[in-house]
């Protein structure tokens, strides 16, 4: 196989940051809350827009806008097995690909710290539930950043190629 | 049946015969909520008669603007023309029933069909049509786009009645007036905007499961115990056996879960926020300085809680519109509630109405699980009904007349029905 037109570094990096998108998305789709968790930096921001891709999402309303605290809380809460639209829990498989290291500082949302990595994503989800099966799609902006050795996320932007249309229940981690 | 009595009123009279037997004091049929024959019944005599709830004015606020909105499956256009008159349109070209606006909101004073090109003012009325020789020359045709016959506001709130004539919007309101007023009275400029964009949550489910939970005080302890566990919420105690909350019935089918006993016990402004006046200095102090010692009234009462018949629902902070589009599918819209004048509550509702509503809402999710099985429940073939006798041996009447329950009481719901059956045997 012909090694692809890069460095060394930029093919090592985007290995590693798929191998972490891949594990991120497992996480996700298997319910390990806590191994979800543990991925996020205290800074984190968790964003899911509604209507306009880009609007702000302390003035517009959001699908979801979670800060450290609220994703605490939202993974607080299906944990008691009592987070009735996510128990029993949907069947989930999603594929992650067009991965790319985006060289774009508006993409990389609020609060970029020097050094945070900004990756972009496309993904296909299916989601199966008693009430039936929805599939779900969108574009995915990543931040990344290494500490103590690890990578973590800092922020996860979805926007859902459906963001401005009538959604139906989105319980589980997307 | 008598065979001296002409067609159309043997079906007025089966009719009548058919909601009276599905809907009972304390009991209604489970057919109500999956037959597609009474979910067109209803389009007809309650979401094409009735007033229904449109928009808001703030989301058309100067002229020209426009916004897609909708009646049921109608797609309606709310304009502002240059008079500032507010229009409500039906989205479908007189020429040949294209549709006439494709963007979900903006400025402009005409549409213009792709199809034909014909061109409308933003108060429907036919402006041009190409090519104007086939009709015999300009303004010859007497076309224009659909509009709905009545439009009126209360509180900037836009409802609309595809009847001409019947009831006015004060008289459908009745006493579901006052409480949009309680909202206004929270903003220091006395102006609610629902400027905040819109979650958009698909229901598998009948709307009127939605319209009898929103006051229903009996579920949340229940559905939201696992948010309310979490965050150590002081909601789920408003909603206990314990409370001295009460649910009333509004008449027309209007109801309220009527929290303010509560708060008056524990006399803290913005308590009914979830916070206490350090956190909101600015806002209180305006309130202070606007009302005097009345602002102690309102700071501790807060917000409504209230379901206006058919489809508007506000819960304190936000509010949800609800959208039927077949016995077994709905749609709500959800925005956080706007307050002109008072920045450090809006930021809040938008964070707090986020968290709770919509698709992934901490509250609202859970809410619109129980719709769905509900919806699936409901169409099982046994035990056929619906029973909506809780508190029925307890209810009272108020000093203004109102049915009340305590608040965990279906005096609510008996009332949507009793309203429910009066227009559906109209």
């Amino acid at each position: 196989m012909t090694a692809p037109a890069t460095t060394d570094d930029t093919a090592l990096d985007l290995r590693q940051v798929e191998q972490f998108l891949y594990r991120e998305a497992r996480y996700a789709d298997e319910h390990d809350y806590d191994a979800w968790e543990a991925l996020w930096t205290d800074d984190a921001l968790y964003w899911v827009p509604a209507g306009a891709p880009d609007g702000d999402p302390v003035q517009q309303m959001s699908v979801i806008s979670d800060n450290r605290s609220r994703i605490a809380t939202r993974l607080g809460q299906l944990r008691t097995g009592k987070r009735y639209a996510q128990s029993p829990p949907s069947h989930l498989r999603r594929i992650v690909s067009n991965v790319e290291i985006l060289d774009d500082d508006d993409a990389a949302g609020p609060g970029r710290v020097p050094g945070d990595l900004t990756v972009g994503a496309n993904f296909v989800l299916v989601e199966s539930r008693e009430r039936g099966k929805e599939i779900w799609a969108g574009r995915t902006t990543y931040r990344l950043r290494l500490v103590e050795g690890r990578l973590r996320l800092a922020y996860k932007k979805v926007v859902l190629v459906d963001h401005d249309r009538a959604l139906p229940t989105l319980s589980f981690l997307i | 049946m008598t065979a001296t009595l002409p067609e159309t009123a043997h079906q007025q009279t089966d009719k009548a015969d058919k909601y009276a037997r599905l809907i009972q004091p304390t009991r209604v049929h489970g057919s109500l909520y999956t037959d597609p024959e009474v979910f067109a019944e209803e389009l007809e005599r309650i979401w094409y008669r009735t007033w229904v709830y449109v928009g808001h004015e703030s989301e058309v606020r100067r002229p020209g603007d426009y916004v897609r909105k909708n009646i049921g499956p109608q797609d309606v256009v709310m304009t502002r023309d240059r008079d500032g008159e507010v229009h409500l349109l039906l989205n479908r070209c007189a020429h040949r029933g294209n549709l006439v606006c494709d963007a979900p909101s903006g400025n402009s004073n005409s549409f213009r069909c792709p199809y034909h090109g014909w061109t409308y003012r933003n108060n429907g009325d036919l402006l041009g049509y190409p090519y104007n020789k086939g009709y015999g020359g300009k303004g010859k045709l007497a076309l224009g786009l659909g509009r709905l016959p009545r439009v009126a506001s209360y509180q900037g709130f836009v409802f609309g009645s595809f009847a001409s004539d019947g009831p006015t919007l004060t008289e459908h309101l009745g006493a579901a007036a006052g409480e949009l007023d309680r909202l206004a009275r929270l903003s220091p400029e006395g102006e609610v905007e629902l400027t905040a964009g819109w979650l958009k949550h698909r229901t598998r489910a009948n709307w009127k499961l939605l319209a009898e939970n929103e006051t229903d005080g009996y579920h949340p302890q229940f559905v939201h115990g696992s948010i309310f566990s979490v965050t150590g919420s002081p909601i789920g105690a408003l909603y206990s056996d314990n409370s001295t909350a009460v649910t009333r019935d509004l008449g027309g089918g209007h109801s309220e879960n009527d929290l303010r006993p509560e708060f008056r016990r524990f006399g803290e402004p913005m308590r009914w926020f979830g916070t206490t006046e350090d956190r909101v200095p600015q806002y209180v102090a305006r309130m202070r300085e606007l009302h005097g010692p009345a602002a102690e009234e309102i700071l501790v009462e807060g917000s409504p809680h209230v379901m206006i018949f058919p489809n508007l629902f506000i819960a304190e902070i936000q509010l949800f519109v609800i959208q039927p589009l077949a016995a077994g599918e709905c749609v709500q819209h959800a925005t956080a509630i706007q307050l002109k004048g008072a920045p450090e509550l809006n930021r809040r509702m938008v964070s707090q109405c986020v968290g709770s509503a919509g698709p992934a809402g901490m509250l609202l999710a859970d809410d619109t699980e129980m719709y769905e099985r509900n919806q699936r429940g409901v169409a099982l073939r046994e035990p056929e009904w619906v029973d909506i006798r809780r508190g029925v041996d307890r209810e009272r009447t108020d000093d203004n007349g109102f049915r009340i329950g305590t608040a965990t009481d279906e005096t609510g719901m008996r009332g949507f029905w009793s309203h429910y059956r009066n227009l559906m045997e109209a």
